[in-house]
Parts: C-alpha cells; structure tokens; sequence
C-alpha cells in the first residue's frame, strides 16, 4: 500500500510531464484501436459468412454471369440442400455518395439461406407478393429515413434505366456481424425488364448460392459443381463463402497491411515517449534511488519503483484510451457507415490495447531500472544537493 | 569534553586502502587506514576536501567496498558479504544522515521515518509507534504530516536524523549534517546529535568541515591525503 502511495505521488511529481505523456498514450491507445477496428470492419464480410454455404461464380471473373438454367443441375448434386441466385445490381440512390450494397435475389430461396437476416413475417410475405418490391436493413433505413410503402427509385449502372422500388420490408440482423445496410429486390424484376430491354443479358445470374446439407462436404460438392460445368460455355468457379469474402479483401489487402503497420508504428512510437519521459525522471531520481540503496532497499525495490511508475501512467493513459475507443469508433462507425456497415469494437482489440500497454510500461521502464539498479551508492549520492 | 562510554570495539578498520579509476588512471584515496571505534564513541573524521574522508565513511557504512585490507562492524567483516547481505545489514545496522538531508519529497516526515521500516517485519501499528516515538525523540511530533517542502532546513535534518535512528541501527554515520544549516539550526542538530550518543548511546562517525562540529565529538581523526592522524578533541 505504501508503496503504492508513493507510485502515484511520484507519476504526479510533475504533473504537466505526466499529464502529456498519458495524453499521448490515450491518443496512441485510441489510435490503435480505431485502427484495429478499421481492420476488422474489413474482415466484417469474411467474419460473418457461413460455413454452410457455397458460392459459385463463372470461372473467368465475376464480372461474367452464369445462365439461370444451372439452378436445376446444381439442385442435383449430391450434398447440396438449397440453391439460391443473386444478381450485384450496382444501382445508385440520387448520387454516388448515396452508395449502399444492392442485389437482385430469388426472395424464397435467398431468405431462407440467410436466416441472419431477420424479418418480420408479415414483412416477409408483402416484399415476396409484390415483384417491385425491396427489402432493406435496418441501418440503410434509417440513413435515408425510409419507411415500409416508401417509394425508392434507383438509377441503373450496371443494369441502366431507371428503376423504381417499394420498401416492403425492414430487416435487422440477427447478431451484430450481420450487415443491415444492404438492399433486396425480386430477381425476376430486374430479369423481365432485361428481356425487354436487352435480351441478350436476360435469364443471367452473377452468382449461385448453395446451401450445404453438411459443411464439412464444401471441398466435395465446389469440386462436383465445377465437375458438372467444365467444358461447358460458363464454366464455374465455386469456393466457401468465406474464401469468397476473402477474394475481396485480398483486393484491397495492401491498404490493410498499412493500416495494420502504422497501427503498430503508432505504439512503438509512443513507447519511446514513454521510454524517453522515464528515462528523463530516473535520471533526476538517481539520488533518490541511492538513498533508498543506501537505506537497504534492494535492487528489486528500485526496479519494482521504476516499473511501477512507468506501468502506472501507461495503464492511466491505456484505460481512458480504452474507454474512449468505445464511443469514438461508434461516432466513426455512424459516420463512415456506408464503408463500414459493421464497425464493432472487437474484445481481441481490446486485449490487444491492454497487452500493448502492459508491454510499453514495461518496455519504457527497462532501460531507466537498468541504470537506477547499477547505480554506485556513493556516485548516486554525489548528485544529491 | 563529552564522556566517553567505551564498552568495546565496534568497528575496527584494518589496513584500508581504497582508490578510484579515472580514464586510465589509478587515483589513490585511502592508504593502509587503520583505526578502532569504540562502542558509544562519538568521532569527528575531519581534513580538507578530497582527503577521503567521505569515502572513508562510505566504507564504514558499507556501501563502497575496500580495496584492499578489511572493516569489521560488530563481529561483521563487511567486505566479505555481498550485495543483497550488504543491503540487508545496512538497513538493520546503520543510519544514515546526509548534508542535503535527502528526504523523498512526496512523503510525509511521518513517511519518510517510516521508510527503514518497510523493510521489518513490524506491523503497521509497530511501525507507527517506533516512527513517533523518532518524531517525539527529535523534537518534530507536531510536524509528522508535513512534507518536506513545508519544513525548515534544521527541521527536515531533524527528520531525516529520526529516519536514521527510527530501527535502532548500531551505528549512526553523518556526512556534513551541518553543512546545509544556519549556525542556529546547525547548533540544534549537533545538539540532537550530542544526546543521542549521550542518552541512547549510540555511535556516531560524522565527517565535518565545521570545527565547532567537531568539537562536540569524543575523538577527531584528520585525514590529509588519504592517511590518518589522530588529534583528541
């Protein structure tokens, strides 16, 4: 307890010195966190996918569509228990700036391969009856402040025209992994207008989706389901739906790695702040350290004193920076929701910012304690007065 | 002059030499230095600066080591324990009192006397006693919640001397506790001084400049140069 006491009185001995370098560790702390999070949000798509589904692509790029006559021949595939298909119509609400996820699905198979997605059931029934009908998550709501019987019209890119929607139904995740900001609409919709419009991209889908009787059978049925289409017109690529995912992340996978470098730059950066303030209050305590010495303290004490101070003000710094990743990132996460529909603190980050805090206190303190420890009794005294 | 109550030999120094390292150079301090002190003994070490009498001190308190030749202290060849024994019989053996006082700022006079005692067994409530009656022995009862800064130059020496004594060492060692004070504080601590080898008994090796210092000790040993001569005060 005594020694405690003396912990916190000696961290204050200069308060503006302390009070900076815990700001910095805050700021730091926080950094790494909101950093980490940027990271994670990345993943949000890898970490929420299930192991219970496939996904099946043209084999040359996704850019190419596969024809709407496999849902049958996949649907007989040993191991394959649903098949559903969805179109990336790539529509635009008003402006780019508006963007959100927005896919042409079969409503009855779809929905029922991702019970994530949770509506409610009489919801469920009005989007499914009405062909110009859309569902839409929760958060897309309420960024645009839609309501059921809402009328959104969204302007074709990929798919041009202009198309015309009726908000049907609302849904909300089922954990917080789930994406609620994407947008739903009837495949054959978008495939009637095609065959009037350009027949020639009609009875098309981007992907198929195929739900797994027993998921550990996914390296049996990709290779039976690309077996089926080789050396036909569209020959098909099919993966898990979290290698999928991952295809996407590896895209941008340079960006996360320097997200990742300068989230751990920003703590070896202040751990030499921290280093550098500790050095800095050894130095003026060397006489204080030979008087503790001389009085009988061991080396240990003088250690256990260094490293006390040091852990104290990084766990200071590292607690409120803790405290304050929480309501940052949820600021950050409203305002950055069209890139990041999930941005959710995780407890590995978390642990990780305790981890680094622990291993900057001490890292700042060894240095400091390995001098103070070394220090000659009477050399130490001699810089007293 | 001051009663001198030998019951024994307390430290015996035989034949110290002691030098220090500059750059490439061998500074001789200390040379074959050998003398007793007797239990309850009050000695002044006096001589002009860089003669060795600080580090002369430093030997006898154990924490610089000999060169060459040994320092017994109460049956204990100090040379031959090592740093840990060291450290442990420092704490239990010997107070220290200092020029600068050396009190650790953010402790409260009551918490700096209390410092020695962390390293007891004694309780808290032992511990509290042992530190108010040091207080109460030098004068400072009324003052055991000030820190340092809120206390006179003779008044923070006053505390720093019930830190030195507050374990009962065997020995007391003082490096100029005078030097830092105005002539009417320093006339107090030498007084302090004066009882606690009278009244408690206890022995005290101070290095001074001051002859009035030195005055109030039993023997003064000059070094000139690293050698000793005795002049009887």
């Amino acid at each position: 307890m005594f020694l405690l006491k003396l912990l916190a009185r000696n961290a204050f001995r200069h308060k503006l010195r302390t009070l900076l370098t815990i700001l910095g560790i805050t700021v730091a702390i926080l950094a790494f966190g909101l950093l980490q999070t940027v990271v994670s949000a990345w993943y949000a798509g890898v970490n929420a996918s299930s192991a219970t589904r496939l996904i099946t692509r043209n084999a040359v790029s996704l850019v190419f569509s596969l024809p709407i006559s496999y849902q049958e021949r996949l649907r007989r595939i040993e191991g394959v228990a649903s098949v559903s298909y969805a179109n990336w119509f790539g529509g635009v609400y008003i402006n780019e700036k508006n963007f959100f996820p927005n896919f042409a699905i079969e409503p009855h198979s779809y929905l029922a391969l991702y019970p994530e997605f949770v509506v409610e059931p009489d919801q469920k029934r009005s989007f499914i009856a009405d062909r110009k009908g859309c569902l839409i998550g929760r958060k897309l709501a309420q960024r645009f402040g839609w309501k059921i019987g809402d009328s959104v019209p969204l302007k074709g890119t990929i798919f041009p025209g202009d198309w015309e929607f009726v908000v049907r139904g609302i849904y909300s995740g089922a954990d917080k992994s789930t994406d609620e900001s994407q947008f739903f609409f009837h495949w054959d919709y978008l495939n009637e207008t095609l065959k009037k419009t350009i027949p020639r991209r009609a009875d098309q889908t981007g992907i198929y989706l195929i739900g797994l009787e027993n998921p550990q059978s996914a390296a049996e049925v990709s290779l039976a389901v690309d077996s089926t289409f080789k050396n036909s017109l569209a020959e098909t690529l099919t993966e898990t739906e979290k290698a999928f995912q991952l295809n996407f992340v590896a895209m941008t996978e340079a960006i996360v790695v320097a997200i990742r470098i300068v989230s751990f730059v920003v703590i070896i950066i202040i751990m030499v702040v921290v280093a550098n303030t500790m050095a800095m209050t050894a130095r003026e305590r060397i006489g204080e350290y030979a008087i503790f010495k001389a009085m009988g303290f061991k080396s240990y004490h003088i250690a256990g004193l260094i490293f006390g101070e040091s852990l104290f003000i990084t766990i200071c710094g590292g607690a409120l920076g803790i405290l304050l990743t929480f309501p940052v990132a949820h600021t950050f996460g409203e305002v950055m929701g069209q890139f990041f529909p999930i941005f959710q603190v995780a407890r590995s980050t978390i642990y990780m910012d305790m981890l680094f805090c622990l291993l900057v206190g001490v890292v700042a303190g060894l240095f400091p304690a390995w001098r103070a420890v070394r220090i000659n009794i009477a050399d130490g005294l001699r810089r007293v007065g | 002059m001051p009663a001198v109550q030998h019951e024994g030999i307390i430290v015996s120094i035989n034949a110290v030499s002691k030098s220090y390292q500059r750059g490439s150079q061998t500074v001789p301090v200390l040379e074959g230095i050998s003398f007793d002190i007797a239990r309850g003994e009050f000695l002044a070490l006096m001589g002009p600066s860089g003669s060795g009498k600080s580090t002369l001190l430093n030997l006898i308190a154990g924490i610089d080591t000999v060169d060459s030749g040994s320092i017994i202290v109460d049956g204990v060849d100090i040379a031959s324990l090592g740093e840990a024994d060291l450290a442990g019989w420092r704490s239990a053996q010997v107070g220290f009192i200092f020029q600068f006082y050396n009190l650790i700022p953010v402790l409260t006079a009551f918490e700096n006397v209390e410092l020695p005692l962390l390293l007891t067994s004694l309780s808290r409530r032992e511990r509290r006693e042992h530190v108010e009656t040091a207080l109460e022995v030098v004068g400072l009862s009324d003052r055991i919640e000030h820190y340092p800064s809120q206390l006179s130059g003779g008044q923070q020496q006053r505390v720093a001397i019930a830190r030195a004594i507050v374990t009962d060492p065997t020995l007391l060692v003082a490096d100029e506790p005078t030097g830092d004070l105005d002539r009417v504080s320093a006339g107090e601590i030498l007084g302090l001084m004066t009882r606690l080898n009278a009244d408690f008994g206890k022995t005290i090796i101070m290095v001074t400049h001051d002859p009035r210092a030195a005055e109030k000790a039993h023997i003064i040993r000059h070094l000139e140069k690293g050698v000793l001569s005795d002049v009887p005060a």
